[in-house]
């Protein structure tokens, strides 16, 4: 971003170590950011809305806080994005659904409010696929989300609108969510960060429920180090969320720098052949590489069932989505399309209310839960995800962290994946066994394919092991090539 | 399926027209007769590529349905703050008398 008009401001590290010191005022910062919104959000779709007002306000109240000595917290001052599946108290929640259409929680998620207490100034509420389901952002209600580094192509999803908000330097860091790798995808289609976090580390409540076993939220960011003071932010144990580890983890950000000496660092054989492009398997192994001559120890490790993911999550996570996604009915809230009996309202307004792939993923979870068919399919996949928790187990045996790609491809141009739901789900095959298993990912950028576009790596740690895993992306970043900047 | 550890997925038949006629019921989704040959076609594609785990031997696998063994979470009985009744009704499609108001359930006169 060679035109920021933030004065080399644009780190969430930066920018509030500069408002701590009152060295930069947060409304000054805050402008430059949505002049840059102003300027190419129309082009990109990253936003449902911008909250230009309320962030003024927000970012004015820290700047008062700084003058009176007060210190607004490790975020004080930065402009974040916020994937529109998190609620946020009085202001308009979507989920990319014209079900939750002019909606407004009377709530504010654990992660918004930890956001506001750690100074941050939430500049809007970003796209995603509708309710999280996809990884285009073409399955959004309210039209698709395009890659800033190039606006013929989708930039990934489900947190598409939070990718590319941090690519084209709407806002430093973003939060997204990350059911089966729409943190991770996005992140390496868009050349940013993303990280999907341990399951419990970071609370779900006031998460909009997708898929309650595999959801977590999670941070995007332009440098690692960003993204780790935002995971130390936003993790923690929350009483309002029975699924949060109730032990408190090591933060992530004092021991970033510590570096891959002696870590044992296994390639995903399974994930590193067949059905990975060239370029993206050559960007893998220069991974390898930089991280071997930082001084980790590589090896060959084995997933046999990773690949048997990709089944076992689109029944499993669809099952969990069509209990979820019952509340729709039009009784609380939401869109309601009257009838003259309650079960053919909720029929009319569930049929208007949700888009094609919803219904496609209800249909589908229905069917796997449904009589004479559970054992078959549902009660299957839950047996392969023990074997693939069983499979990470004994490759953290000998490994520290993992490697493999975190998309099959770079960026795809939008209409190339959307009239084979297989083809376009074909994607997560990387990123799903992390999300089966409960650990923890993250993608970190590592240069540019044969077409240019981003490609990213993806560190994989088992549960908890979140420092380990991002000592090891700062090693990458450092390593990688500079690519191509995102020309505003 | 007379054992239950065979290989179940291969037992299952094929997703029918019917199938998804019912399926859309119980979900409470209204299909339109493409819609209904559409999801057909591409919820059996994605049943049969589902079918790739019968090569696994998941004889005597115990199912996880959750990555953390999900214990029972107390906390003491305590009144605290909660959402504002208000606040929730204010965002309801109907409302009245402080509830939500929805129409005849089996479509007698009300």
């Amino acid at each position: 971003m060679s035109a920021t008009p933030n004065d080399g401001l644009t780190t969430a590290a930066s920018i509030a170590r500069a408002v701590r010191a009152g060295a930069a005022s947060a409304r000054e910062v805050l402008e430059g950011y949505l002049a840059t919104i102003e300027g190419r959000e129309p082009e990109i779709h990253a936003f449902n809305l911008v909250l230009a007002d309320e962030a003024r306000a927000v970012a004015d109240e820290i700047d008062r806080r700084v003058a009176a000595g007060d210190d607004p917290g490790p975020l004080a001052g930065v402009p974040i994005a916020l994937k529109d599946n998190l609620c946020t108290r009085g202001i308009p929640t979507t989920c990319s659904s014209k079900i939750l259409e002019g909606w407004c929680p009377p709530y504010d998620a654990t992660v918004v409010q930890k956001l506001a207490a750690a100074g941050a100034v939430s500049v809007g509420k970003t796209n995603l696929d509708e309710f999280a389901m996809g990884s285009s952002t073409e399955n959004s209600a309210f039209g698709p989300t395009r890659n800033p580094h190039d606006t013929g192509r989708v930039p990934g999803g489900s947190s598409g609108g939070s990718a590319a908000a941090v690519a084209a330097g709407f806002a430093p860091v973003s939060l997204g969510s990350d059911t089966g790798g729409s943190i991770r995808q996005p992140a390496s289609l868009c050349g940013v960060v993303g990280v999907k976090p341990t399951y419990g580390l970071v609370s779900r409540y006031g998460l909009v429920a997708f898929a309650s076993s595999l959801d977590q939220i999670g941070p995007f960011a332009g440098t690692v180090e960003d993204a780790a003071i935002l995971l130390d932010v936003i993790a923690g144990h929350d009483p309002r969320d029975s699924t949060s580890i109730p032990q408190a983890a090591a933060p992530v950000a004092p021991t970033l720098h510590d570096g891959v000496e002696g870590l044992r660092i296994g390639l995903i054989a399974e994930l590193a052949g067949e059905g990975m492009a060239s370029d993206v398997l050559g960007r893998l192994h220069a991974a390898a590489a930089a991280l071997e001559a930082a001084g980790a120890k590589i090896g060959e490790a084995s997933i046999p069932a990773a690949t048997y993911g990709l089944s076992a999550y689109y029944l499993i996570a669809p099952a969990e989505a069509s209990s979820n996604l019952a509340r729709y009915d039009g009784v609380r809230y939401g869109e309601r399309v009257d009838a003259p009996i309650t079960g053919e309202m909720m029929e009319a307004t569930r049929t208007a209310g949700f888009g094609d792939e919803v219904k496609r993923r209800i249909m589908l979870g229905t069917y796997a839960l449904s009589a004479g068919y559970y054992d078959a399919y549902y009660g299957k996949a839950l047996k392969v995800r023990t074997l693939i928790a069983r499979d990470f187990d004994v490759a953290y045996e000998q490994f520290d962290l993992l490697l493999s790609p975190t998309s099959p491809t770079t960026a795809f141009r939008f209409g190339e994946k959307t009239a084979d739901p297989l083809t376009m789900y074909l994607n997560d095959v990387c990123t799903i066994p992390t999300n089966l298993a409960g650990h923890a990912a993250m993608s970190v950028p590592f240069g540019v394919g044969d077409d240019g576009m981003p490609i990213g790596v993806q560190i994989l740690a088992p549960a908890l092991g979140e420092v380990p895993m991002f000592r090891a992306a700062a090693v990458l970043e450092a390593a990688a090539p500079t690519t191509g900047e995102v020309s505003a | 399926m007379s054992d239950p550890h065979s290989s179940a997925v291969a037992d299952a038949a094929p997703i029918t027209r019917d199938d998804v006629v019912h399926v859309a019921r119980l979900a409470r989704l209204a299909l339109s007769e493409t819609e209904i040959e559409r999801f057909t076609g591409q919820l059996a594609a994605i049943l049969d590529h589902a079918r790739d785990v019968e090569s696994l031997d998941v004889e005597g696998v115990p199912p996880m349905s959750h990555p953390f063994p999900l214990v029972n979470v107390l906390r003491d009985d305590v009144v605290g703050p909660c959402v504002d009744r208000d606040e929730v009704l204010a965002m309801a499609p109907a409302v009245e008398d402080g509830r939500f108001r929805v129409p005849p359930i089996l479509g007698e006169e009300p």
